[in-house]
């Protein structure tokens, strides 16, 4: 389903803590209901470019949850790590406040079926703000009974931002949710690959697929992993991005064998073979 | 009705080259795309002799009111484009000019004269931001370079051969009189000023190629005044660009003397900008009118 031509202007009705991280509600009362991994442009109406002419270009963010707005149309979450101009203004929008938005953009995460024929369940691996679009794909494979398990990474107990979107309406975590943390504050101490490792080396492994999205040493090593074990695997890419559409052709994801790949059009969700190595270059 | 060489267009704002893809926002928006298209000529990317695939990540860099990139044009190549972009192109619902460059006259004159048969194509757009590989010198930087390019091409086109200039230049207006000496139809202005940045995450150039285009509001003045400089030079009529992201900048381009303007780095921020441009300066223009004083009619 296309995206509405053109950027619209929303209102944002809410913004909260998570963790150390922001979400930020926005409603759309036109665009369709995004699927999991696709993502928006968005842009404060106000006070962009308000610190020495930055934030300038829209910043491309996955959805990480959606719901029926009241009213009419859809609400959809954000995540939002403060890492620059963009995001920052972006996490102190106010219930009220203006926002503009273009999309839903680029494609979405496959069924496991899809993915690898014979595959019937998922494992889904996160870490940072790369969490969000695991909870709408967990969301998702909920919903279809697609069996899976969630591995997610954090640094410490400061550092929990978008756990709460992987918890039940009771305010506890999901029981399929296992975390590594380097601080060992929750779940086990260690990285994420610790958890991963043991699932990719059991029998069963080859009937899963990997679902990913993180910073980009997390990605390459669970890329590296699931190539090693022979597990298929989908990665939720980043890169820089100044259109989302196809236009500027600065999201330019290196493919094996030579050339380049869009990552707004011809992602952001790639399969582990159309990726050579995650580097820090462009994700 | 606003024209660029003959060309009759709906409105006076057209993209500059490499800024949509036209095929990719299609696919992206669907046919809405065609119905609300938010240019009056559509300017494809810079077509080469043979395919590229654009320079190494990153690409793309922030800077204040504005960005700079080293994409490096990548393209499918002459015959990629003939064969696989040309036809849907045609589906667009305005007239077509395509950006070539190429690095010798023997391979422009190929392109040139490739495209110029296509009916589908209106104009052609000539980017000679690049080198002539037997002289080593950059063809934009150079009047007599251009003015021979021009005399080159020209006989191989009946179409309007449009001259993108460099800004990177101590004077563009004579590049711009040697583009006319040799028989070209507008001049486009203005291409990326060149520009670099420094990633402080490590403190290295931040872009793949090391340096890049700046474009976007903040090269707007510099743009303003190379479209007063090439109007004081040169008879022809000129596509003004550089930072336009408002009906208002529009119209002090044309109030230089550019002919038409083209909206680029604002169709990242704004897949409709182009329409949105072309109704703002649509309405100021009319408010003009209306507060004009009624001038007796003798």
């Amino acid at each position: 389903m296309s995206a509405p031509f053109g950027r619209r202007l929303c209102e944002v009705s809410r913004n909260r803590d998570s963790g150390g991280y922001r979400v930020v509600s926005v409603i759309d009362r036109e665009g369709p209901e995004p699927l999991a991994g696709q993502f928006y442009m968005l842009a404060a109406a106000e006070g962009w470019g308000a610190r020495d002419g930055r934030a300038f270009l829209p910043r491309a963010i996955s959805v990480a949850e959606t719901a029926p707005a009241a009213g009419g149309g859809v609400r959809l979450d954000f995540l939002l790590d403060a890492v620059g101009p963009g995001t920052e203004r972006l996490g102190t929008l106010g219930e009220g406040e203006g926002i503009w938005i273009v999309g839903p953009l680029g494609n979405s995460f496959a069924s496991p079926r899809e993915v690898s024929e014979g595959a019937a369940g998922a494992v889904l691996v996160g870490g940072g703000v790369g969490v969000a679009p695991l909870a709408l794909l967990r969301k998702r494979f909920t919903e279809r009974g697609v069996p899976h398990r969630v591995l997610l990474g954090f640094r410490d107990r400061a550092h929990t931002g978008g756990l709460d979107l992987f918890c039940g309406s009771s305010g506890a975590l999901c029981p399929e949710v296992r975390l590594a943390t380097e601080d060992g504050h929750a779940g086990v101490q260690g990285r994420i690959t610790d958890l991963l490792l043991p699932i990719l080396a059991g029998d069963d492994a080859a009937s899963g697929v990997v679902y990913t999205c993180g910073p980009p040493a997390m990605l390459e090593a669970v890329r590296a992993l699931c190539a090693e074990h022979g597990v298929a695997v989908e990665l939720a890419l980043e890169s820089p991005m100044a259109c989302g559409f196809g236009a500027c052709f600065g999201c330019a994801v290196p493919k094996p064998g030579g050339g380049f790949l869009r990552l707004c059009v011809d992602g952001p969700v790639l399969r582990g073979d159309e990726v050579e190595e995650v580097s820090h270059a462009y994700a | 009705m606003p024209e660029l060489c003959g060309i009759e267009l709906a409105h006076p704002v057209i993209n500059a080259s490499g800024t949509y893809d036209a095929i990719a926002a299609r696919k992206v928006f669907g046919d809405a795309l065609l119905d609300e298209f938010p240019f009056a000529a559509f300017v494809s990317k810079t077509i080469t002799p043979e395919p590229r695939t654009g320079n190494a990540p990153r690409r793309i860099w922030e800077t204040p009111s504005g960005m700079i990139n080293s994409i490096g044009l990548p393209n499918k190549g002459l015959e990629g484009f003939l064969a696989e972009d040309l036809p849907q192109l045609r589906e667009l619902p305005v007239p077509l000019i395509v950006s070539v460059m190429a690095t010798t006259r023997e391979e422009f004159a190929r392109c040139v004269e490739r495209i110029a048969r296509r009916r589908e194509v209106a104009a052609i757009e000539l980017n000679i931001s690049c080198p002539n590989v037997h002289s080593g010198l950059i063809v934009g930087e150079n009047p007599s370079e251009t003015e021979a390019l021009l005399q080159t091409l020209r006989p191989l086109s009946e179409k309007p051969l449009i001259v993108k200039l460099t800004p990177n230049v101590a004077d563009p207006a004579a590049v711009a009189a040697g583009a006319e000496r040799g028989g070209a139809d507008a001049i486009s202005l203005i291409n990326t000023l060149k520009g670099t940045a420094i990633d402080p995450a490590t403190g290295e150039p931040a872009l793949g190629n090391g340096y890049g285009g700046l474009s976007g509001p903040a090269v707007r003045p510099v743009a303003l005044e190379q479209v007063r400089s090439v109007r004081a030079t040169v008879d022809l009529p000129i596509v003004g660009m550089g930072g336009i992201s408002t009906g208002a900048d529009a119209a002090e381009f044309l109030a230089l003397g550019a002919s038409i303007v083209a909206v680029g780095t604002e169709n990242f921020r704004d897949p409709r900008a182009g329409s949105r441009v072309a109704q703002e300066l649509e309405s100021s223009l009319r408010r003009e009118r209306i507060s004009e004083p009624v001038l007796d009619l003798d």
